[in-house]
């Protein structure tokens, strides 16, 4: 079927959206949410696993304190209020990825709950409110054989690894959103974002993407100004912060065209394609399954004491936001200069390589200027362009301390980038430090000078600028190692001039 | 030599002990005692020969070596097969395990490895520990050994069945609703619930986790002591294991013994009066009443006004939660499939297996549990019935202010015959109504012989409060010790 | 009056994943009506502000710490498997209307 899609601009024009955001954050705790076996991505089939992971008749879970308190951190970090008692509660229904075919997790009695996140948009503040954080546990893979693309559909069977299940899973789930008008996408992107970076500042996970470590479902509605929210979508397998932001747009687009055209929106989960950056239809609402949750008997409540949760407050690392906001001031930056130092993804860099000994003036050309132009040109992040903060830092001191040039800088930048190792070492190797032997210079200075006579003369008789042509024919036999303005004061001396 | 069979399990333990007989004397003893009555009973679903006979050498070379033995090495013990036995075949009477061999072993059977018990073998239960009959097993009922055309009680009617035939000294039961006690008044053994946490579930084929407790079957109250205080105490690998060490059943039992209960006050629930127990099982009651009044003990009557409910409220929390349990048997990861013929999608295949694997019983509470748990009866069934547990509770520890214990008939009648109640399953359920309470409470329950009743056994219930499980010893213990025995006739 | 109804059996049966026959659904629809029937009872407790017990224990934080503990090997974790390949648990194939989250 095609069907002519309405432009972006026309959907925004008249409808108002109103998004909400769920993330699925898989915790980097040693073991899983209920069992011993351990958490590390990969490893052969079914390796990872024990009685309770693979739901053997007779097993028990026992809940993982490193778990508790990751989601607890969690929720402190987005200023949610942590419940004084709580429960885990079993979700049924039967999948043959989930183990018992109910999934441990929690439904009404949330461990953290009312809390809120600010982001940035466009150099604007917006404060996203936070409904919920709760526990969960992951489940297992399935690999679809027998269809043409392995997928689910036309599949003849499907086999199933269960190394994932169990692994300690935190739900995160914002209040709608509305508001945000044409910005939705944006403002969808930067939530993800920031709430990322908040993640990693609590190193609580590695909050990956593309391994599913860190995994977004968005919701979607349109309302005409004035009216009731609309119907919403939940469009699911949403695996990078670009695609936060195109899902966000293309259901809007898709929504507002089936408007148009009439029709009415389904409660519906959806399914997003990074390929094509459309989603299409899953599973429709109304026949969803009821999952008779109910209180989970094996294991008891979770009742953090308010000391417990002082001392988790208390230890909680600085967070991103106003982290970045002290980094400016310390830094001297203006809100333009931190801007882009954002954009770059070079505040920890900076940061690390100014804590390795360079100033911030220096740390920031390196990582803006040349490091960032070899990313760009080399199409890959800046963190890991191959230079790493100590290094940068090096560098920097050699420079400081008459070894390098400038010039000389970017040459053994480039050889760090190449990975031939430390600057010092390829500085040696490549004999690529300043010339600063007196005798030596002097040398190719008279060398210089008794090559080009009339040169000479004329700065002897005072033009002084044509002594320009001197040095540069001293730094061609010094191979640029020698430092032009020694060589200049050497010439002028030698031929008895005052500079 | 008397016949090995005929001895307790402290007995037992002592002549090993002693070197005046072996581990592996004792179990052969067992061994070719089921194989000469369990044709008949049917109290076993699978004989472990070889794994005992090692077991009992095990035990004998220790012996030799002079190394330190738990008190009830060598003895022998049957274990209910809901519990997980590694490499052993553990089906809790169900088609849809019948040929699961679990990669681990259960707390439990860990711990009677470790103590030194030899283990004889898996015995038979209603399916899923769903009934009161065994005869709900999917490899046919067990007989009572007192009368092989009755039942001999459920769910864990093997257990007790192979206490009552000799076939075993000791055994291992679970008690979600009365599957220790009630099998253990009808064959005129004892069987005791512990404190809900006081006894692992690891490895316990769950049924409804919130009341599923595993406990000790045995012939005297000091066996069963014995016995619990093996296989009790605190599991990490189970969140609501009672962190506490295992009140002293043994000196209870060995205090009651002696047959004073001068200062322990008795109360009889006044609301089981009125429900229906059959005549022969309320005179065995009164005089037992009578006796322990003799022995010392002051009985009174006390009020538990919710105690009515506790049945409607057992038969929802109880499917409800079973529902979700037996959730995981899919044919996918272990035991039966059906219908994987290549073109059924995973869906019908799951659906043929659970038709198939599961008896009429099982399904009758997996659906009424699921329907108790949707949306919009939740609240009015789950969620009321839960709200009458706490009142429940409530009548408990009203009255463990007044008394030390409670007393009643451990059941309402004696061992009916084979077949009488399968027809309608709410006559079944009934055969619990003195034992559910107990179990909705999460304190522990005895069921002692305190008589006959046209020649059948009945039983004497004591109830504690939560962890003073030694009190309930003491009490059956005294009784013990001034009536019967009470031994069936010869098979 | 009926507490539950044929179809309601029937839909009780497919959220159990049971393949239940047309007989035994009537026979289940008549047991059924006679156990719920009996266990609405609860409903006559006035029970508005007790608190509902999910629990026996008054335990809580019953938490583990995180350390790595033993694993089964695939070969006794696919031992029970009615079916495997490429060391994985094999199942016929998936309806596209059981995808869950």
């Amino acid at each position: 079927m095609t069907t002519t899609l309405p432009a972006y601009d026309e959907v925004v024009a008249r409808y108002e959206p109103v998004i909400g955001l769920e993330t699925h954050v898989e915790l980097g705790t040693n073991t899983k949410m209920f069992c011993g076996c351990p958490t590390d991505f990969g490893g052969a089939p079914n390796t990872r696993v024990c009685p309770v992971c693979l739901g053997l008749p007779g097993s028990l879970p026992v809940a993982n304190r490193a778990a508790v308190e990751a989601t607890i951190r969690i929720g402190l970090a987005l200023n949610c209020s942590i419940a004084e008692w709580c429960r885990f509660a079993r979700k049924n229904y039967y999948y043959p990825d989930m183990p018992k075919n109910y999934q441990i997790s929690q439904y009404d009695e949330p461990l953290c709950v009312d809390g809120y996140l600010d982001v940035e948009v466009d150099g604007e503040p917006v404060r996203i409110s936070i409904e919920r954080v709760h526990m969960e546990e992951d489940t297992g893979k399935t690999l679809h054989v027998g269809g043409a693309t392995g997928r689910i559909h036309g599949a003849t069977e499907s086999l199933v690894d269960y190394n994932r299940a169990g692994i300690p899973l935190v739900e995160i789930v914002t209040k709608p959103i509305p508001g945000a008008g044409a910005m939705a996408p944006e403002v969808a992107r930067a939530y993800v974002t920031e709430l990322r970076d908040v993640l990693r500042s609590l190193g609580v996970s590695d909050v990956r993407m593309e391994e599913g470590s860190l995994r977004c479902d968005v919701n979607t509605s349109l309302n005409l100004p004035g009216e009731q929210w609309g119907t919403r979508t939940e469009t699911k397998n949403v695996n990078s912060l670009r695609s936060v932001e195109r899902a966000v747009r293309s259901e809007m687009i898709r929504q507002a065209s089936v408007l148009e055209g009439g029709g009415r929106i389904t409660q519906e989960t959806r399914h997003f394609h990074e390929d094509t950056g459309d989603t299409t239809s899953g599973r429709s609402k109304e026949t969803a399954t009821d999952y008779r949750y109910f209180p989970e008997p094996d294991l008891v409540p979770v009742a953090p004491d308010p000391t417990w949760v002082a001392e988790l407050k208390a230890a909680l690392p600085e967070l991103p936001r106003l982290h970045r906001r002290r980094l400016q001031q310390e830094w001297g930056l203006s809100d333009l200069d931190m801007q882009s130092i954002l954009n770059a993804g070079a505040v920890e860099l900076i940061e690390a390589t100014i804590a390795a000994g360079a100033t911030p003036t220096a740390a920031r050309k390196w990582w803006l200027g040349e490091l960032s132009r070899r990313a760009n040109e080399a199409g890959v992040e800046l963190a890991d362009i191959g230079a790493t903060p100590e290094q940068v830092a090096e560098l920097q001191g050699l420079v400081d301390a008459g070894k390098l040039t400038d010039k000389l800088a970017r040459t053994v930048l480039e050889h760090v980038v190449a990975g031939e190792g430390s600057p010092a070492k390829i500085m040696a190797d490549r004999n690529l430090e300043v010339v600063s032997d007196t005798g030596a210079l002097t040398a190719a200075v008279d060398e210089a000078i008794a090559a080009n006579p009339a040169i000479a003369d004329k700065v002897r008789g005072g033009k002084v600028a044509a002594a320009g042509a001197l040095v540069g024919a001293v730094m061609k036999t010094t191979r640029g190692q020698a430092d032009a303005k020694t060589v200049r004061e050497l010439i002028l001396e030698r031929l008895g001039v005052q500079g | 030599m008397t016949d090995l069979t005929s001895f307790s399990a402290a007995e037992l333990a002592g002549l090993v002990a002693r070197g005046e007989s072996s581990a592996v004397e004792v179990t052969q003893a067992h061994l070719d005692r089921i194989s000469a009555v369990d044709d008949r009973v049917h109290a076993f679903l699978h004989v472990d020969t070889e794994g005992a006979l090692d077991a009992a050498r095990d035990v004998d070379s220790r012996r030799a070596a002079g190394e330190p033995l738990g008190p009830l090495a060598g003895v022998p013990v049957a274990v209910k097969d809901v519990l997980t036995t590694k490499g052993v075949p553990t089906t809790a009477g169900s088609k849809i395990l019948a040929d699961w061999r679990p990669p681990y072993d259960s707390t439990i059977v860990r711990r009677l490895r470790a103590a030194g018990t030899v283990m004889l073998g898996k015995t038979n239960m209603d399916e899923f520990a769903m009934g009161s009959s065994t005869e709900y097993s999917a490899f046919g009922p067990t007989h009572n050994p007192w009368d092989l055309s009755r039942i001999p009680g459920g769910s864990g009617g093997g257990s007790s069945a192979a206490l009552a035939a000799y076939e075993t000294p000791l055994s291992i039961g679970s008690d979600t609703g009365g599957s220790i006690r009630q099998p253990g008044a009808v064959t005129g053994t004892v069987g005791v619930k512990p404190t809900y946490g006081g006894t692992s579930r690891y490895g316990l084929v769950a049924f409804s986790s919130s009341l599923d407790t595993p406990g000790p079957c045995a012939r005297t109250v000091l066996d069963a002591a014995l016995l619990h205080e093996v296989i009790g105490g605190h599991d990490p690998l189970d969140s609501t294991s009672i962190p506490a060490p295992v009140p002293d059943v043994v000196a209870a039992a060995r205090l009651g013994a002696s047959g004073d209960l001068t200062g322990v006050r008795l109360g009889v629930v006044r609301e089981f009066a009125g429900e229906g127990a059959e005549p022969g099982v309320l005179a065995a009651f009164h005089a037992a009443v009578e006796t322990l009044t003799k022995l010392g003990a002051e009985v009174v009557e006390v009020s538990c006004p919710h105690f009515q409910y506790a049945l409607p409220a057992y038969y929802l929390i109880a499917p409800s939660e079973c529902s979700s349990n037996l959730a995981r048997f899919d044919g996918v990861r272990f035991g039966l499939r059906v219908g994987d013929d290549g073109i059924r999608s995973l869906e019908e295949v799951m659906s043929a297996t659970r038709e198939a694997g599961f008896g009429p019983e099982v399904k009758r509470r997996v659906m009424l549990g699921t329907y108790a748990l949707s949306s919009g009866y939740y609240d009015a069934y789950y969620g009321q019935a839960q709200k009458v547990r706490t009142l429940i509770s409530r009548d408990f520890t009203t009255a463990f202010e007044q008394v030390d214990a409670l007393i009643s008939p451990t059941t309402p009648f004696v061992a009916f015959p084979v077949g009488a109640r399968t027809a309608d399953p709410y006559q079944m359920y009934l055969a619990d109504l003195f034992t559910i309470p107990s179990n909705l409470y999460g304190g522990p329950g005895i069921s002692v012989p305190c008589g006959l009743a046209d020649g059948l056994p009945v039983g004497l219930q004591v109830m504690a409060p939560t962890m003073a499980d030694d009190r309930m010893y003491r009490v059956a213990a005294a009784l013990e010790s001034v009536v019967g025995p009470f031994t069936p006739p010869a098979l | 009056m009926a507490a539950i109804s044929r179809e309601e059996v029937a839909h009780l049966a497919r959220l159990s994943r049971l393949a239940v026959t047309e007989e035994e659904l009537d026979t289940l629809a008549g047991q059924l009506d006679v156990i719920l029937q009996a266990v609405a009872q609860v409903g006559e407790v006035t029970a508005a502000d007790i608190p509902p017990t999910s629990h026996s224990v008054p335990l809580t934080n019953v938490l583990r710490d995180d350390v790595v503990a033993s694993c089964l090997t695939p070969e006794e974790a696919l031992s029970g498997a009615p079916d495997a390949a490429e060391q994985r648990f094999r199942v016929p194939r998936i309806l596209d209307e059981d995808v869950a989250s």
